[in-house]
């Protein structure tokens, strides 16, 4: 867990300093709309449709019970007593006003939080597989390195005014939990043929309007060539990045226009030249960074693994729990639990002030203090010893929190669309509720298996619904709602774009074609373990679109 | 009347009435020999690739380049090439910049600011000088050793 020194302290307080000037200076006329726009983007501050919405970085997902805490005591303070976690490892307050925002900042700066660069068009908080520095899959920690590009890429003062937003993902492990290839640049942390640790280093990912998946730009970066390789791949960016249309602006396609190749080569020429031009962080620095995130002292007591089972199979409730929201930690004796915010019906990703101090309790008992956010909008406790888990569960259902339906139908991804959403064309969340109504039987959604259906109410794709197995995007058909399904998407080391299945489907129509998808899967797997990408894969988007639109294809 | 700021606060254009002159890139010309570069600024668009102006940076002491809107930041890495190049004469923005952006110009190699007087007017001078580059604040600084500020 990272802890800020006095310099992270200096500057977080300087720049709360700042914004609050910022405010003055636009209510007194200083600054134009169209100027403080994106100063307040900068500091995460954005104009939805009703109101205007704060969004907190929490990097890399990682947090500790005082800061939710605090997240907590914000949301009632300052908002409606809920905050909404997002797939970029943020949390969103949908109702703050205007003038308090330079209180909230400076409450978040209490506890070593900022909500610097989660907006506007410069590098966004960076990052992380929510499993780092635990899972048993894991080469090595990703952290130090997300924080390190937390810290190069605050208030960089050549990169505040990109073509456009820039996002940064990393994992550490081979299967990848970041979605790093739908990011401007994905980081996978490897070894060399000499077993020395670097980087694999990926551009132009990216889904909105455009959906790409990033291609290899350096297979593989020595660490510590990191920062001048990045402010190359950035230099290049900003010259040469389109400004002529926002929608054209992303790196991505840059890369799409410009080639891989030829960039690769523009790329490298600036690289030679900030290696000359700047140092390698001091060794020190880098120790001090890396120092903060050793696994916590384990408490290494053999787990009575016979008594734990017996306890688990005596609660088929707490057994569906534990196959359902337990992952293997690297360490025998401790697990990592995730706690779902999908709840039967409920709104993806959100938490009330009163769930987050369950969640802020529980990592202070049994977590080892530290929590974490996943892309999915996911809760994570990190470190739990495993004979611990019964009596987690316990807490957790207690507080609604303990939906066994990590993975499954139910923990969709959803963007806020038309609820909360300036850009949205359709609503999401609502589509969300009633999927998972629809799918309320866990045991049902079991034995579907695996299943990653994800929702966006715009083309933008925030519910990232081109790397869904079945996405589905909100449109506005002539003032009315229109939902496409696109099938087969992965977000994963496996990553590919969903194809779109055929035309659209009404509000009221949406939730039946899915379960017609459903159907469609069970009647073709080839048992339990043939999972529903395995099957898209094998047997290609035909059958399901017979199943969609059975009238069409019989006709045809 | 344009505004020129500067980390001493703002100050009156002098380089014209001093003999200067602007010569855009496109008019350069062949020429050179007849140019004075102590009396030359040349005017660079913001699209330009640095590799192609290195020839010319012995025949200028200043180079100008323009900010169309405070929203494009293409002029600030062409700052810090143009530094990384080599060249060691006077670069100043012209066009919108605000304030708030004035410690990211001075720190990617730019001496000044050429804002108009509706500009200067919005927002007066302590609003630059409170952005004045903090150095000790700069994350960059520490991690990677920046460039040190040239002074202005």
């Amino acid at each position: 867990m990272y802890n800020y020194n006095q310099f992270d302290h200096d500057f977080v307080r300087n720049r709360v300093k700042e914004f609050r000037g910022q405010v003055e200076r636009r209510l007194d006329g200083s600054l134009t709309e169209d100027e403080f726009k994106p100063l307040r983007l900068m500091n995460g501050l954005y104009l939805q449709l009703h109101a205007y919405m704060l969004r907190v970085a929490i990097p890399y997902g990682t947090l500790n019970s005082r800061q939710m805490k605090q997240l907590a005591m914000i949301s009632e303070k300052w908002d409606k007593g809920y905050g909404h976690f997002t797939t970029r490892q943020n949390i969103q307050y949908n109702w703050p006003k205007l003038k308090d925002t330079p209180d909230i900042l400076d409450a978040l700066a209490d506890v070593e939080m900022h909500a610097i660069q989660t907006s506007g068009n410069c590098v966004r908080n960076v990052t992380a597989d929510h499993f780092a520095g635990a899972a048993a899959d894991e080469i090595e920690d990703p952290r130090p390195t997300a924080e390190l590009l937390r810290q190069w890429s605050m208030d960089h003062p050549e990169f505040q005014f990109l073509p456009r937003k820039f996002k940064i993902a990393m994992t550490g492990s081979p299967n990848d939990r970041a979605v790093t290839k739908a990011h401007d640049i994905g980081i996978r942390m490897v070894r060399n043929d000499k077993g020395e640790p670097g980087y694999e280093i990926l551009i132009g990912g990216g889904l909105g309007r455009t959906p790409m998946i990033g291609k290899v730009v350096r297979e593989f970066l020595p660490k510590a060539d990191l920062l001048p390789y990045v402010e190359a791949i950035l230099q290049v960016y900003n010259l040469n990045g389109r400004r002529d249309n926002k929608y054209k602006a992303r790196i991505k396609i840059l890369v799409h226009e410009t080639g891989i190749d030829t960039l690769r080569e523009w790329i490298e020429e600036v690289f030679e030249t900030q290696k000359i031009h700047h140092q390698t962080p001091p060794a020190e620095m880098i120790e001090a960074i890396e120092a903060q995130f050793q696994p916590p002292k384990f408490d290494n007591a053999k787990v009575d693994e016979d008594k734990l089972s017996k306890i688990i199979a005596a609660d088929p409730l707490l057994r569906s729990f534990v196959e359902t929201n337990i992952s293997e930690h690297f360490d025998s004796n401790h697990a990592i639990v995730t706690i779902s915010l999908k709840p039967i019906g409920g709104t993806p990703g959100d938490a009330t002030a009163k769930q987050m101090r369950i969640m802020a309790g529980l990592a202070e008992a049994y977590g080892y203090d530290e929590l974490r956010v996943s892309h999915e909008q996911n809760i994570i406790l990190p470190h739990v010893r495993r004979d611990d888990l019964p009596e987690i569960y316990k807490v957790l259902k207690d507080a609604g929190l303990a939906t066994a339906n990590v993975g499954l139908l139910s923990d969709m991804i959803a963007c806020p669309g038309m609820d909360y959403c300036a850009l949205a064309t359709a609503r999401s969340i609502p589509v969300a509720q009633e999927l998972s109504i629809a799918f309320e039987d866990l045991k049902l959604q079991q034995d579907i298996g695996p299943l990653k259906i994800k929702i966006s109410g715009c083309i933008n794709a925030c519910g990232h619904h081109h790397v869904g197995h079945i996405g589905i995007l909100g449109l506005d058909k002539a003032g009315v709602e229109s939902y496409q399904i696109t099938l087969g998407g992965d977000g994963t080391q496996t990553a590919s774009i969903g194809e779109r299945a055929g035309p659209g489907f009404s509000y009221e129509e949406i939730v039946p074609a899915v379960s017609r998808i459903i159907d469609c899967y069970m009647n073709i797997r080839e048992g339990k373990n043939d999972t529903f990408l395995d099957v898209y894969r094998r047997v290609g988007a035909d059958p399901f679109k017979e199943a969609l639109y059975p009238e069409e294809t019989a006709t045809a | 009347m344009p505004v020129i700021v500067r980390d001493s606060g703002f100050e009156q254009d002098t380089w014209e009435a001093e003999g200067g002159l602007f010569i855009d890139l496109e008019k350069y010309g062949q020429d050179v020999a007849d140019r004075d570069p102590s009396k030359t600024a040349i005017d660079i668009p913001n699209n330009v690739t640095v590799e192609s102006l290195k020839g010319l940076f012995v025949n200028a002491s200043m180079i100008r380049i323009p900010f169309p809107s405070f929203a494009d930041g293409r002029g600030f890495s062409l700052a810090k090439q143009l530094r990384q190049q080599g060249y060691e004469g006077k670069l100043r923005a012209i066009g919108h910049l605000i304030a708030d952006q004035y410690g990211f110009a001075r720190v990617c190699g730019f001496d000044e600011i050429e804002i108009d007087d509706e500009m200067a007017k919005r927002q007066p001078e302590e609003q630059w000088l409170a952005r004045i580059p903090k150095q000790d604040l700069s994350y960059q600084n520490l991690l990677m050793g920046e460039r040190p500020l040239r002074n202005a």
